[in-house]
């Protein structure tokens, strides 16, 4: 093992340049702290993004009946198109590649009140398949709504947590009877509380949910407001809308490239140009991370620098004893190596002691539920070590092809 | 075992030339104790760098026991001086933060002999020369003549062809400059070849055969004083 003796040679020749190689070391462990920070804080950040994006539903596209602008079939254009559960069993049977459709009714400003505590909020009529696909789960002890209450129209409500808490407190919900728009409903669940970012109509957490036979019964609406598709596979998302369009256009007689005749909300394609935006973010961070490290690479290029001149003599001698210029490089560049790992390694530790710390923090504001949660990754630490080695081997690289080109009857005469 | 044939030497410094050697003819034959003399600026450095492979020459030929020395690879020149030549210089050029233990143990390190033979090897050239009971001692902490020993020690590791001495007792008090002369003539008498540069007379009528130069010529190439 030829490095090992030098290995220890450096270390001892380190005690005497302590001050300068300390220096150094720590300027790569602030670089390396400000890159794996500034990782860290984007991978929380994706994180959390992607878990209030998937709180709207994951792998969703919501559809409202617009206004067909080309004529089509003997029909002139400016048609309004309009859904009912038949354009929700139509989905069904005919697009195979979709999970869950389902029709929803909405009604805003609707009276309810439970003992004191009344207020007006919005209401939408479901069926059950909008607890998986509109994440409306229910918190430990309640349901969502079933088919039974849909059959026979039951007067039952799905709570948001948020209206909960405005009209029932700390009280326990489920099994309370509220009263809507002067018509008592039992409470059959509370939604579990989720981050959700997009919304149409109110954030899920401040509206209820009835059974949509029940709100049809109540309010008589002829349509839906709207309609929800969840799709198997993401990767044909494409294909599946113009489906939807094709067999929409044929059932209401539209033309299927006419667009505007359904207006779309098309969740996963946001979701891809989301992700690339968060790519962006990454990389960006990262490259700040790296300049940060680049300077603290220079640092340890100069001290490198400073040594070969120093060991000019030393490099000499080590020629005169039948060091090959191969030798004399890998010893500069193992050293720099070492500089950039120990300070990488001090770096890395520090950021995972401030992560563990800030995840530690309880946080209640909202907009800093979103950063508050840096996330080191396994991505992040590879990423990372590279750059380090990459930084280890710049630096010493060109020091090093300095030394090897010492000549030694030179650095042997220099007294 | 060498010989020399017509090495010239030219240093081209900006728009000076300067023929450090003119042109020498030089054979050291195996078992030979030889010392090479001659004022400053006679060349005698540069012959030293030319037979210690330091350096090439600009023109002639060099056979180093049969290899055509003057021309090779930079990686080979590197393993003829780590395995041929033995340096001894006048400053020692020991590196000064290993101790006399790890400086004897370096060339083996360049051979890539294994650990376990470095420390036989080194141990036994240190106890040869005198030091065993100081081998851990770094060079601040040896005198003079103990820092010489031990270099003597480290040009011996890898068993080479010649000892190349440049005035090796020139930083040195006579007592102990007296013993290291002791210690190269007790070398050569268990059969290794020696070549000293040297001003020091001293040395030299210790040695069999004296080469003479004067500005890059040999002038006398064999007498005793």
């Amino acid at each position: 093992m030829k490095g090992f003796l030098f290995l220890k040679l450096f270390l001892r020749d380190f005690k005497k340049q302590r001050k300068k190689i300390t220096l150094t070391t720590l300027a790569i462990a602030w670089g390396t702290f400000s890159i794996v920070m500034l990782l860290a804080f984007g991978e929380g950040l994706n994180k959390q993004l992607t878990k209030a994006n998937h709180g709207l539903g994951e792998g969703i596209v919501i559809i409202w009946g617009g206004q067909t602008t080309m004529p089509y079939q003997g029909l002139g254009k400016g048609r309004r198109i309009n859904f009912t559960e038949e354009d929700v069993e139509l989905l069904k049977a005919r697009i195979p590649e979709i999970k869950n459709v389902g029709g929803e009714y909405t009604r805003w400003e609707v009276p309810m009140s439970y003992g004191k505590n009344s207020v007006t909020e919005m209401i939408t009529g479901l069926y059950p398949c909008y607890e998986e696909m509109r994440s409306h789960y229910p918190d430990k002890g309640g349901r969502f709504i079933n088919e039974l209450d849909l059959q026979y129209k039951k007067r039952v409500v799905f709570l948001g947590n948020g209206l909960k808490e405005r009209l029932l407190g700390k009280e326990e919900a489920v099994g309370k009877t509220i009263i809507i728009n002067n018509i008592p409903f039992t409470v059959i669940g509370v939604m579990q509380d989720k981050l959700q970012m997009g919304a149409y109509g109110e954030p899920d957490k401040d509206k209820a949910s009835i059974p949509a036979t029940t709100f049809k019964t109540i309010w008589g609406y002829k349509y839906f407001n709207n309609l929800v598709y969840q799709i198997k596979d993401l990767e044909r998302a494409e294909e599946v809308k113009k489906e939807v369009y094709k067999v929409l256009g044929v059932k209401h007689k539209f033309n299927p490239e006419d667009e505007r005749a359904l207006s779309i909300w098309d969740v996963i394609e946001n979701e891809k140009v989301f992700n690339k935006v968060m790519l962006g973010i990454s990389i960006f961070m990262g490259i700040i991370g790296g300049m940060t490290l680049l300077i603290a690479g220079i640092g340890v290029a100069n001290i490198m620098y400073a040594t070969v001149k120093q060991r000019t003599r030393e490099i000499g001698i080590k020629m005169a004893l039948g060091a090959k210029k191969k030798d004399i490089m890998s010893q500069f560049i193992l050293e720099s190596l070492i500089i950039a790992f120990l300070g990488g390694g001090v770096g890395i530790v520090l950021t995972s002691i401030v992560v563990k710390i800030l995840q530690a923090i309880p946080i209640e504001s909202e907009g800093l539920q979103f950063l508050g949660k840096p996330t080191i990754s396994w991505g992040i630490m590879i990423i990372t070590i590279i750059i380090l080695g990459m930084v280890g081997l710049f630096s010493g690289f060109f020091p090093s092809r300095k030394a090897a080109s010492v000549n030694p009857v030179e650095s042997l005469r220099y007294e | 075992m060498i010989e020399m044939k017509n090495i010239k030497k030219i240093y081209t410094i900006g728009e000076m030339r300067v023929e450090a050697l003119r042109g020498i003819d030089l054979d050291i034959k195996k078992n030979e104790f030889i010392s090479i003399m001659g004022p400053s600026g006679s060349g005698k450095s540069t012959l030293m760098n030319l037979l210690g492979c330091l350096d090439t020459p600009t023109e002639g030929e060099y056979l180093l026991e049969g290899e055509r020395v003057a021309n090779l690879h930079h990686n080979r020149l590197a393993e003829i001086r780590n395995q041929k030549i033995g340096f001894v210089f006048q400053s020692f050029n020991l590196l000064p933060y290993a101790t006399a233990f790890e400086n004897v143990e370096i060339p083996l390190i360049f051979r890539g002999t294994a650990s376990r033979m470095r420390k036989q090897k080194a141990e036994e050239l240190l106890e040869k020369v005198g030091l065993k009971d100081r081998m851990n001692h770094k060079p601040t902490e040896l005198s003079g003549g103990e820092m010489q020993r031990v270099s003597i020690a480290r040009a011996l590791v890898n068993d080479p062809s010649i000892i190349l001495a440049d005035e090796p007792t020139g930083n040195l008090d006579s007592i102990s400059g007296g013993e290291i002369i002791e210690v190269f003539v007790d070398l050569w008498k268990q059969g290794h070849t020696i070549a000293v540069i040297t001003h020091d007379k001293d040395i030299a009528v210790r040695t069999q055969k004296i080469v003479k130069l004067k500005d890059g010529r040999v002038v006398d190439g064999g007498s005793s004083l």
